[in-house]
């Protein structure tokens, strides 16, 4: 069979047929994995807020709080109410920092009613792979544990603080202590949130 | 055409990346590890059959002159499915490449093959192709990776045996660039040799 030849009608033709099938098949796909990537985003928020906070039996759906130092609109914080028996027993904040190494970083942080971190957890991240993503291993992130930010400095120790930073990666342990001492000062602010 | 041949050139031959030296960009940036780098070369397997295929079944309906952009949206069409599919499926994995796999649409190795094989050859030649090519990549990946991951962090497929960190430049870029460097100079002596 011979090849097409090269009118401005066939090409226009052929062109405007690929892109609608591509289109058609596009939309099958995305239509059938839609639910599951929602799915997936939600699971991973909610199994971060079960590993961070202590035993609960209720949970407010996320709301958000302006950062401490927040004036846009974009830098809020989400956070979880966790209830037992009515009473409340900690709150899960999804907090974040532009200062990683590939800028954006986000975390989940477990704070008891007094403010002390119960336990932290990495949701999201870009920083370098074998370095600064080391900041989910338990080695770095279980010094937090148990921590109340207002006795336990948030700075990596080479700024005269109490974390110790990940070796080769000072940028990202700066970054993951920023994170975490901005969830620490709004949740203080917010202390609580609504009751 | 002797489809074993076909077959098996992408393994060492005309390895995609260690002989053509195509696909260099995902090359030096995902195969921190061993793992890192078998899903991006499986992705990038999965991409090549099927845009080769489709490509060599409609290769006579495209006109001449628009062929290189209908090439492109038939490969970015599949790109965007395991984009999508990896994303709802493989949501730990897509963590980690991510950022790479729409990158996939501008391999110089999936064009390379729609334009060099598919586009003058029947659709089974270029599937083997596809797939020799992909599993050709995706072996160069996994041992880049592994090499790199074995060196720099002491593991191989995230299992750790040495206590240390092992040596931290082959986890960044300058560390990619010299063990590929020693890669490709041990395959050109194999190559040489047979």
């Amino acid at each position: 069979m011979a090849k097409k030849e090269s009118t401005f009608i066939n090409m226009v033709y052929v062109l405007f047929l690929i892109s609608a099938l591509s289109g058609l098949a596009l939309g099958y796909v995305y239509s059938i994995t839609k639910e599951p990537i929602a799915a997936a985003k939600k699971a991973k928020i909610e199994k971060a807020i079960k590993e961070v906070l202590p035993a609960f039996d209720e949970l407010s759906s996320g709301y958000k709080v302006f950062s401490y130092d927040g004036s846009k609109p974009s830098d809020s914080l989400v956070f979880f109410d966790a209830k037992k028996d009515g009473k409340w027993v900690g709150t899960a904040v999804n907090t974040y920092t532009m200062k990683g190494f590939s800028g954006l970083v986000k975390l989940m942080i477990g704070f008891k009613p007094d403010g002390t971190i119960n336990k932290i957890s990495v949701l999201e991240h870009k920083e370098t792979p074998g370095l600064g993503s080391k900041m989910s291993t338990p080695k770095f992130i279980d010094q937090f544990n148990n921590q109340n930010p207002s006795s336990f400095k948030l700075t990596v120790t080479k700024d005269g603080g109490d974390v110790d930073a990940i070796t080769a990666a000072t940028i990202s342990s700066r970054a993951f202590c920023d994170a975490a001492d901005r969830a620490f000062k709004t949740f203080k602010q917010n202390k609580g949130g609504n009751k | 055409m002797d489809q074993m041949k076909n077959f098996t050139k992408g393994f060492l031959k005309e390895n995609p990346v260690f002989v053509l030296l195509l696909g260099m960009c995902p090359t030096l940036g995902v195969t921190t590890s061993a793992l890192n780098g078998l899903g991006m070369g499986l992705a990038t397997a999965f991409v090549l059959v099927g845009s080769n295929l489709v490509i060599s079944l409609v290769k006579n309906f495209i006109p001449d002159k628009v062929r290189i952009p209908a090439f492109i949206v038939i490969i970015a069409s599949f790109v965007t499915i395991v984009e999508l599919s990896m994303q709802a499926y493989l949501p730990s994995l897509f963590d980690q490449l991510g950022l790479f796999i729409p990158l996939i649409v501008v391999n110089c190795i999936v064009l390379g093959r729609a334009e060099a094989f598919a586009s003058k050859e029947t659709p089974l030649s270029s599937v083997i192709d596809g797939l020799s090519m992909g599993l050709g990549f995706a072996l160069a990946l996994t041992i880049l990776g592994g090499v790199r991951e074995i060196l720099g962090s002491g593991a191989i497929f995230n299992m750790k045996f040495m206590q240390s960190d092992g040596m931290l430049v082959f986890v960044l870029a300058p560390g990619a660039f010299i063990a590929l460097g020693y890669l490709i100079a041990i395959i050109n002596k194999v190559n040489n040799k047979a």
